[in-house]
């Protein structure tokens, strides 16, 4: 106790002075408890200096991954190994991610006169892990399979209007050629940038139907198994410990330089920094601000920022008296701290960005017209006439999102708004959430393929607000929100051709939203990967895709 | 008892083998109903935890089709105690079905995740022998000095600490500054997958292998965790020896034997201490089921792969599959450990018979 | 002279009610009691670690009581300019939180939640189990049999899985949380509500109450609970560590108290994000938890000494 006292009068120390005493006094402190049964079973120690050439150690929350079948898989880390396992027809590339997509297994792709067939010739030469050629017949099935599946990401792809009745007309490979009909005509952009998404991942049909039961189209034994044709195949998947990758050294593109990947469970930032910082790991993914700080210290260690497609939002549920009023909606706009969060707990790792559109998206817009503005609130919801009352906000256990509500509740507490926090595990706060039993919702939304249709068909697009409907995948569904002419607006972008005019679209709709809505987006999200210096050319995805392993060097 | 008692058996030969029997058979039935009733109330609870397991399986994005066809081919639709029927017949077939949040058989998860914990609780409680039980007799023998008085508080901050914050601080003293342990995990990361999982146990399966330097690591990053683990079993341990000891040590025949001239050393030893033994057994037991059902959060700070956090997340995400057989492993375990040490008891302890 | 005179008087008050104390043979019912209670005081007051334990915790209900007038801030005021401070900042003895909330208030209104859940707790865990076992060892038979397996079953639960389990079914928040643990933390006391209820049971003072043809429930409520007593509280105050422990755990994995609600473990869950730069937000109310729960552990330990027949040594 005596020793906590000296430490707290001295305590005008810079960080590395402070560390060290911190070091003395917890040794000390703890030496009775820990250390001596600890001293005894001490043969050998010392962690190894720095992880082997060929190898890459990646830190990471892999909680998430539920399989690692493409046309399943639909978690952040399971697109992450999916993306170095499997090639697709059309992909994006690491070197120039804002290029949108470019060949990969096809090699060229021609679209009819009429818009709705896209015809892919394939590449000549590539090999799956198998050994076996890279086919059209494999591209065939492997996009019927994920119709025919009708897990969850195939919406992907049948929004289109592929069916598992018309995928044998819809969807056909003669010779090289793999041809794709749509059921009306939609950007030819739109098309292609779905197939960058896992789904459009191309598996190997005979691996895979030689490990079929009872016709679940090899669902059950590419869970933990893969068959592809990318920089890697996956050697072993632990769920919530760890994911091996072996080098495919004949991938197309040239064998990769890291021979092993190895993507392990690492739960909490503070010990990622310390795997980190010992040089057991060799990138870290999960730092939170205050580890990055305290990173960026080590001169062996550098960040690399890349700004991903994730945003940060608070939803009003329009089911609540108060919080269906549009002024009230208006109000909450300017009880949130935009600026001062980004700057404190969230900073380097969030922007400020207001619209549903993540940067980089086609039609993306940066108007911010929204800031903390105490006052004004206060004489909008007067203008509304409410009176004070009460809200719920369901945040599942996240620190981050923990902080920015209690932000909102000291904000809103000043206007006579009581927020009562409900913190929840994800699936729990989710299971209400898409019930439509949240008052007030903080969370985040990833879009699913790199089209602005993404967003917009979830954000601004609800057209059946009834309870009945169960639209529970919609989030202005969620919301009890009807988004009215937003929706009619959002299905004419989707089937608009010309990219200028689908921009355009796209803006007007986000402008009208910004106004009208109740969501109120706050941030999108930076992503801070801590590295070792020695690693380079290791690209995250951006907003658009996940991380590409096969071109890091070391 | 009471049935053997009331209707007197034909022979003294059926007699002995009847009781030995229905002793046994009392033994193993009452494990039955304790594993059912486990079961139904963690069938219960996660029947009523408002956390929809269809997300689990098809995300948050599904379409209603999707989210549909999931629910019925969970039977979800049916009555509760038709699905716990159903459930049981498996459990009884030996199947624990399917993950629903990675779609693996939930008994080779078991199998996996099990052997981690079973290490770590071994080796703490191993921890927790060697020191406590010395602690313990000093303690007691000593009573009221010096060496008491700190023995009572070892003990005491042993009870007292957060575990959580301890691994936490731990860690950061004893790997990220001093660096004289392995860091979180139960080896490198780079040695993961090397060795050829035997038991699952990696120090048993690196020495079995012969991988030398893959068995010192592994002993490198089980350390901190066991000697914290440890010093919960040792807290327990140590206070119930010295208990145990106190009474031997006033009991008459400690007296008588004191009187008679017997050296100190063999007063305590031999006498004192070979009467515990049996009782200390059966703490030693409990505390090693303690540890084994209790490693959660050290297992969450030190990403430990054990059975601990398995079932955590698996809850968390309404995966009840896997809580139930994970929940009645432990159990299992618990319930035969006690067992065990009720027999030890009633064999090795005169009066219990 | 008034006041010499006062202290005089009160000084031989103080030996007369000694002596009253200490008198051989009591002259009322109320002075025996009394008299017990002293010598057990004065036993108690000889282990100078138990006294410790009781000095503490005496403090930190005070700390409680008092913690409007105690504490610098507002413990919910925030300032996102002046998060993190270190300890000793000025006007933060302790430094901030990541909001900027004075730490030193915020763990001296924790000590409110973390009274309320024990206090909480010890009411309701103690009284289940004294039903359970009083019930099950007096009656015996089926209900014995009944009563004692489910006791089996929940102890053959993993404890924190099963307090996990039953805040994930009824939902974060303080009351849920100490339903949970009251929930895990029965069982122990049955078990020795029981063992005690057998011997009891057929003790001559029963027989004759029941001749004078006292019902179950009247002879349990009013003969048995008080025998028993004794020995839960021992067991109660041993187990108050473990209860706040399992408070803070549930609180540290993010399902306890609601936020902005300072209880300890959840400001450790909070804290262990900056455990690496910022130690003191985690280690702070870390250290909070360890003290009070060793108090309790030292006091529960003392009391034990004093009223456990078994460890007296003589």
């Amino acid at each position: 106790m005596r020793r906590f006292k000296f430490v707290a009068s001295k305590f005008a120390l810079t960080n590395p002075q402070r560390r060290k005493i911190f070091g003395k006094i917890t040794t000390g402190a703890l030496a009775t408890c820990v250390a001596a049964p600890l001293l005894l079973a001490l043969p050998t120690q010392q962690a190894i200096g720095a992880t082997p050439s060929n190898m890459l150690v990646v830190a990471q929350r892999i909680d998430d991954i539920t399989t690692l079948d493409p046309a399943q898989s639909f978690e952040f880390s399971g697109s992450d190994v999916i993306r170095n396992v499997y090639g697709k027809l059309v992909n994006s590339n690491p070197a120039d991610l804002n290029a949108g997509y470019e060949a990969d297994l096809a090699e060229s792709w021609e679209v009819s006169e009429d818009g709705k067939t896209i015809t892919f010739t394939m590449r000549d030469g590539v090999t799956f892990h198998s050994g076996n050629p890279v086919t059209a017949e494999d591209a065939e099935f492997s996009l019927r399979r994920a119709i025919t599946l009708e897990k969850t990401p195939s919406f992907i792809l049948t929004q289109f209007g592929f069916t598992k009745d018309n995928i044998e007309e819809t969807i056909k490979a003669e010779g090289n050629k793999l041809s794709i009909t749509t059921d009306q005509k939609y950007a030819t952009s739109f098309v292609l940038n779905c197939l960058t998404a896992a789904i459009g991942s191309i598996v190997d049909k005979k691996t895979v139907m030689a490990n079929e039961v009872d016709g679940d189209l090899g669902n059950g034994w590419l869970l933990d198994n893969t068959a592809g044709s990318g920089a890697y195949k996956v050697v072993s998947w632990k769920p919530v410990e760890s994911v091996t990758l072996q080098a495919n050294d004949d991938f197309y593109k040239g064998a990769p330089a890291m021979k092993r990947v190895i993507i392990r469970h690492v739960q909490e930032s503070a010990t990622q920094r310390l795997l980190l910082e010992k040089g057991d790991i060799d990138v870290a993914r999960d730092l939170n601000p205050e580890d990055v700080a305290g990173a960026r210290e080590n001169d062996n260690i550098k960040i690399h920022d890349e700004l991903r497609g994730r945003l940060m939002y608070v939803s009003m549920n329009q089911k609540h008296p108060q919080l269906s009023n549009p002024k009230v909606r208006e109000a909450i706009k300017y009880l949130i701290d935009y600026q001062g969060m980004q700057d404190s707990f969230l900073k380097g790792q969030y922007t400020i960005h207001q619209n549903f559109l993540p940067r980089t998206y086609l039609g993306a817009i940066d108007d911010q017209p929204y800031s903390l503005n105490i006052e004004k609130a206060r004489a909008l919801l007067e203008e509304a006439g409410v009176g004070e009352f009460e809200i719920e906000a369901g945040v599942r256990e996240a620190q981050d999102r923990i902080e920015i509500a209690q932000t909102l509740q000291n904000a809103m507490a000043q206007v006579g708004i009581t927020m009562k926090i409900t913190v929840g595990t994800a699936k729990q706060i989710l299971t209400r959430y898409r019930a439509r039993e949240l008052d007030f919702y903080v969370g985040a939304w990833g879009p699913d393929y790199p089209d602005p249709q993404t967003n917009a068909g979830t954000f601004a697009y609800n057209p059946d607000n009834s309870d009945e409907a169960k639209a529970t995948g919609l989030l202005a569904y969620r919301n009890a929100w009807d988004p009215g002419a937003l929706g009619a607006q959002t299905e004419a972008a989707v089937i608009e051709p010309d990219v200028d005019k689908r921009r355009a679209m796209y803006e007007a709709i986000q402008r009208e939203f910004l106004k009208t809505s109740p969501f109120a987006i706050m941030f999108q999200k930076i992503e801070q990967a801590g590295m070792q210096k020695s690693v380079s050319n290791l690209v995250l995805g951006g907003a658009i895709t996940a991380v590409s392993y096969w071109p890091v060097t070391k | 008892m009471t049935t053997a008692a009331g209707k007197p058996p034909p022979t003294e030969y059926r007699s002995g083998w009847t009781r030995g029997s229905i002793k046994l058979a009392r033994v193993i039935g009452s494990v039955l109903v304790t594993m059912l009733g486990l079961l139904f109330i963690t069938f219960i609870i996660g029947r009523v935890m408002p956390i929809d397991p269809v997300i689990s399986v098809v995300g948050e994005r599904a379409t209603k089709e999707v989210y549909d066809a999931a629910y019925q081919e969970m039977g979800l639709d049916k009555p509760v105690l038709v699905q716990f029927f159903y459930y049981l017949s498996d459990v009884v077939r030996g199947d624990f079905g399917t993950s629903y949040l990675n779609g693996r058989p939930v008994a080779d998860e078991i199998r996996r995740v099990f052997p981690a914990t079973l290490e770590l609780a071994t080796i703490g409680t191993l921890i927790g022998i060697i020191f406590g039980v010395p602690l313990g007799m000093i303690a007691a023998v000593k009573r009221d000095s010096w060496i008491d008085q700190v023995a009572r508080v070892v003990a005491l901050v042993g009870y007292s600490m957060p575990i959580f914050w301890l691994g936490l601080v731990g860690l950061l003293v004893f790997y990220g500054i001093l660096g004289w342990v392995g860091g979180p995990g139960r080896v490198g990361i780079f040695y993961v997958d090397i060795v050829p999982p035997v038991t699952g146990m990696i120090l048993i399966d690196s020495a079995l292998d012969g991988q030398w330097e893959i068995f010192w690591d592994a002993v490198s990053h089980i350390v901190l965790p066991a000697s914290i683990l440890g010093y919960y079993s040792l807290a327990y341990i140590s206070r119930m020896t010295r208990s145990f000891m106190l009474e031997q040590l006033n009991a008459e025949y400690v007296t008588t034997a004191r009187v008679k001239g017997l050296s100190e050393w063999t007063v305590i030893w031999r006498h004192a201490f070979g009467n515990i033994k049996v009782q200390l057994i059966t703490v030693i037991a409990l505390s090693y089921a303690g540890l084994l059902e209790g490693s959660v959060l050290t297992e969450i700070i030190f990403s430990w792969p054990g059975i601990g956090s398995y079932i955590t997340t698996a809850l968390l995400s309404a995966d009840m599959n896997a809580v139930l057989g994970g929940t009645v492993v432990v159990g299992l375990v618990f319930v035969c450990l006690n067992v065990l040490s009720d027999l030890l008891y009633s064999f090795f302890d005169p009066r219990a018979k | 002279m008034n006041n010499s005179n006062a202290s005089a008087s009160g000084a031989s008050t103080i030996t007369g009610l000694r002596a009253w104390l200490n008198a051989e043979v009591p002259g009322s019912r109320w002075q025996a009691r009394a008299s017990a209670w002293y010598h057990g005081w004065l036993e108690f007051k000889s282990n100078r670690l138990a006294l410790l334990g009781l000095l503490i915790l005496i403090a930190l209900v005070l700390i409680a009581i008092f913690a409007p007038l105690l504490s610098p801030h507002d413990p919910y005021t925030q300032n996102l300019s002046n998060r993190l401070l270190p300890m000793g900042s000025e006007g933060h003895l302790l430094g901030t939180d990541s909001l900027g909330r004075d730490l030193l208030s915020r763990m001296i209104y924790g000590a409110r939640i973390t009274l309320y859940i024990v206090a909480l707790v010890a009411l309701i865990a103690p009284v289940a189990g004294l039903l359970v076992g009083t019930v099950a060892g007096y009656l015996g038979g089926w209900t014995d049999t009944v009563l004692m397996r489910l006791t089996d079953i929940f102890l053959a639960f993993p404890r924190l899985v099963l307090a996990l389990a039953f805040v994930a079914a009824l939902g974060a928040g303080i009351e849920n949380a100490v339903l949970a643990i009251a929930l895990t933390a029965w069982p122990p006391y049955a078990r020795i509500a029981r063992a005690e209820t057998l011997t009891i049971r057929s003790s001559d003072y029963i027989s004759a109450v029941k001749l004078q043809g006292a019902g179950a429930f009247r002879i349990i409520v009013k003969h048995i609970w008080p025998l028993c007593i004794a020995s839960l509280i021992v067991r109660i105050t041993l187990d108050m560590a473990g209860i706040i422990l399992a408070a803070a755990g549930l609180g540290f994995l993010g399902l306890g108290a609601r936020p902005p609600s300072p209880e300890w473990g959840a400001m450790i869950a909070d804290g262990r994000r900056f455990i690496l730069d910022h130690w003191w937000v985690a280690t702070m109310p870390g250290l909070a938890i360890f003290t009070v729960s060793l108090a309790f552990n030292l006091l529960g330990d003392g009391l034990r000494d004093l009223l456990d027949p078994k460890s007296q040594g003589k």
